[in-house]
């Protein structure tokens, strides 16, 4: 069993106006096989949470911690947080010309199971994730995310998740932009990515029609930088049908 | 690199088409400027960001404001069928950087090639090649010398009238060379900082088969003409490599004639070299013909890397296809393309393409895209030209390493790929892995 533990987080970046504080003291703690929803309204970081998590530059962590199993995860380099099991599948996936997505996965999979995979093997995987993601074959060809329509790169990053088969996924409002059948075909991909029962999800999102198919034990609001509530899956209902009023400011309300 | 399309315009051919259209000659000048910065999680929709120009516009961003239209602001807008060509240097005006062919190039760094003496020593040759490949020195009043090119610049011309001695490879017909192991490979190894004139001739007479690579090595302050002529029904590969010591300084102006129905690959890879600027111009002289023109640069700190090409269609039925991509990396590197096609009136049937591509790799470089097309006739089967200039940023980095990639194996992965494409082209087994070596030297260079 593992943990991914976040501890009191403070997280600022530096923009043109100046230093702007964003995480104000979050902690949440997640345990191999738990799914953790993070809801809240735009602009109050949680986009900033998984990207801190994952290692961006941008995102200048003042105080608090981050430790996988007691390691100390802000001490790893990005790449090195990856190979140590954490997977950030990106709000906005990044376009790589001149690199396919072949070449791409198997990069990837070499860096981080420290050895290239059987070639064999692996080509069939890559195939079969691919067609279970309803990803046309010719997608293998193209380079990462170029000209990828919105859905398209989620669905390819959900096809990361499942082969690298990391210990912590985060999935950031991976569930938007997607049409009702694709929201279906990621979602069980999700779910095949944690299929042993042993993988720790937290899904940012928007929506509350992803939680129908990854269900997720616990639910946090996320407000002004950091978890406002928390609660069981009533929670998300809750969030949908009431807004974020009650959590905002009472001048914000007026 | 978010590939930004610069611009990407395409121009099928029909009968009712404007009697003279120019298509668009933008300046895609895209600097790695600081300024341009990622929002993570700012947009509402980020699927369609193009990250790098984020600016609305074709060229956006920093590009977008160095962006120009027609010759640029200043330059008579003249076409290129008007340009003066002449075997007397003197006949060209003494350049001032203000000229449309001249106006991106360090007239300073040119050390003395624009200037009519040139009494340095030409490079040396060391040849290999087939037995059935012919090699000889000839002088300058040899038939053959001016039957594929004429000058037109001044440099090019300067060196036409210094020029002592020629050699001249010559292909004989029919022979049938294949890339494995009918190589000529000419190596010039420079001569010292001198300014020096150089002339070579290669001619593959009818339905030959060859690769010839001109491989320029060493220190030279040089220019040098290379006519390429390719009789009906041959088909020739050339490869001009620059590798040159640091301070090297070559011009050199390539002009190719393709016959009837023959085929020529030309591959322009630069290197080496303080100052290199490659003039390839194709002209046919039978329908039929079909021109691959490939170029790969990779321009490193300070140095300054231009290729001008110019593609003459004159002549019915004829095919052209040029795809230069390069790389740069460090402060002031900086790369130069020009695309110059012509469709002149007689050339029905053309088909043509060129395309440019940049990877900016660190901040302070810079890479200037100019295609240009020209088209006279509307009965042509296709006319198109795209140039994209894009950087290799801190995202992208990001993306990759958060996949577990080390950064320098990140860099790697996105520069073989973006040339890559264009050394799978060259089809001549021994020179790719050299260009792939090459990729990974500089490569390794810019991490310092
Ligand atoms: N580079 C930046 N410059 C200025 N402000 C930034 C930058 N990056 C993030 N922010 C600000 O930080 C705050 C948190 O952004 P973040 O992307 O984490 O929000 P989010 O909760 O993910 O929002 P959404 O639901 O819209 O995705 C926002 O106010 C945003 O404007
Ligand atoms: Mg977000």
């Amino acid at each position: 069993m593992s943990t991914l533990e976040i501890k009191d987080l403070h997280v600022s970046i530096d923009t043109e106006q100046g230093n702007k504080p964003i995480l104000k003291g979050v902690s949440l703690a997640i345990n191999s096989g738990e799914t953790h929803a993070i809801m809240g309204p735009n602009g109050s970081g949680k986009s900033t949470l998984a990207s801190t998590i994952a290692g961006h530059p941008r995102y200048k962590v003042d105080s608090g911690s981050i430790t996988l199993d007691g390691e100390d995860v802000l001490a790893m380099s990005v790449d090195k947080r990856a190979r140590a099991g954490l997977f950030l599948a990106m709000q906005y996936p990044v376009e790589i010309p001149g690199v396919t997505v072949t070449n791409f996965l198997r990069t990837a999979k070499t860096a981080i199971d420290g050895e290239a995979p059987r070639l064999r093997t692996w080509t069939k995987d890559v195939k079969a994730a691919m067609a279970q993601l309803r990803i046309e074959p010719e997608f293998a060809s193209r380079n990462v995310n170029e000209g990828f329509s919105g859905g398209e790169k989620k669905r390819h990053e959900i096809l990361q998740l499942e082969l690298f088969k990391p210990k912590f996924a985060i999935l950031d409002e991976t569930d938007s932009g997607l049409d009702v059948d694709a929201l279906k075909v990621v979602s069980e991909g999700v779910m095949r990515a944690n299929e042993d029962g042993t993988m720790g999800t937290l899904l940012i999102t928007h929506y509350t029609r992803i939680l129908r198919y990854i269900k997720p034990d616990f639910v946090h609001v996320f407000v002004d930088g950091s978890i406002a509530e928390q609660g069981g899956p009533e929670l998300a209902d809750r969030l949908e049908a009431e807004g974020y009023d009650r959590f905002l400011p009472a001048a914000a309300q007026a | 690199m978010t590939n930004a399309e610069l611009t990407k315009e395409t121009v099928a051919g029909t009968a009712e088409s404007a009697e003279k259209a120019r298509i668009g000659a933008p300046s895609a000048e895209a600097q790695a400027a600081s300024n341009v910065r990622r929002i993570a999680g700012m947009n509402e929709e980020g699927e369609q960001l193009s990250e790098i120009n984020p600016v609305s516009s074709p060229l956006g961003g920093a590009a977008a404001k160095s962006h120009s239209h027609g010759a640029g602001a200043g330059i008579p807008d003249s076409s290129r069928a008007g340009r003066l060509t002449s075997y007397n240097a003197a006949d060209f005006a003494p350049i001032t950087g203000r000229e449309e062919d001249w106006r991106f190039t360090p007239l300073k760094r040119l050390r003395g090639l624009d200037k009519v003496a040139l009494d340095g020593a030409a490079p040396g040759l060391s040849i290999q090649k087939p037995d059935a490949v012919r090699v000889e020195t000839v002088d300058r009043c040899d038939a053959r010398i001016g039957s594929a090119g004429i000058p037109d610049d001044r440099v090019s011309a300067a060196a036409w009238g210094a020029f002592t001695e020629a050699t001249v490879i010559t292909v004989p017909a029919d022979f049938a060379g294949t890339a494995e192991d009918h190589v000529t490979t000419v190596t010039l190894t420079g001569a010292g900082e001198a300014p020096a004139a150089s002339h070579l001739f290669v001619h593959a007479q009818a339905n030959s088969a060859a690769v010839v690579v001109l491989d320029h090595r060493g220190s030279a302050v040089v220019s040098e003409n290379v006519e390429i002529l390719v009789e009906d029904g041959a088909q020739l590969t050339v490869v001009s490599i620059q590798d040159w010591a640091d301070g090297a300084v070559h011009a050199s102006s390539q002009q190719m004639k393709i016959g009837r129905d023959a085929k020529l690959k030309h591959v322009v890879v630069n290197l080496g070299g303080d100052l290199v600027r490659i003039n390839p111009s194709a002209r046919f002289s039978g329908p039929g013909g079909d021109v691959e023109m490939y170029g790969l640069y990779f321009a490193d700190a300070g140095q300054h890397f231009e290729q001008r090409i110019f593609v003459d269609h004159a002549v019915p039925n004829c095919k052209s296809r040029v795809t230069y991509k390069g790389a740069l990396q460090g402060k002031n590197a900086h790369s130069v393309w020009v695309g110059d096609v012509l469709i002149r009136k007689e050339a029905e049937g053309t088909d043509t393409y060129e395309m440019n591509r940049n990877l900016i790799l660190t901040q302070g470089a810079r890479a200037d895209s100019v295609p240009n097309l020209e088209i006279e006739t509307g009965l042509i089967l296709g006319a198109g030209h795209a140039s994209a200039t894009g950087r290799f940023d801190d995202e992208q980095l990001f993306y990759l390493q958060a996949r577990g990639i080390p950064e320098d194996v990140a860099r790697r992965l996105v520069v073989r790929g973006f040339l890559n494409e264009i050394i799978q082209q060259i089809k001549v087994p021994a020179l790719e892995e050299r260009l792939r070596d090459a990729v990974e030297r500089e490569l390794k260079a810019g991490a310092l």
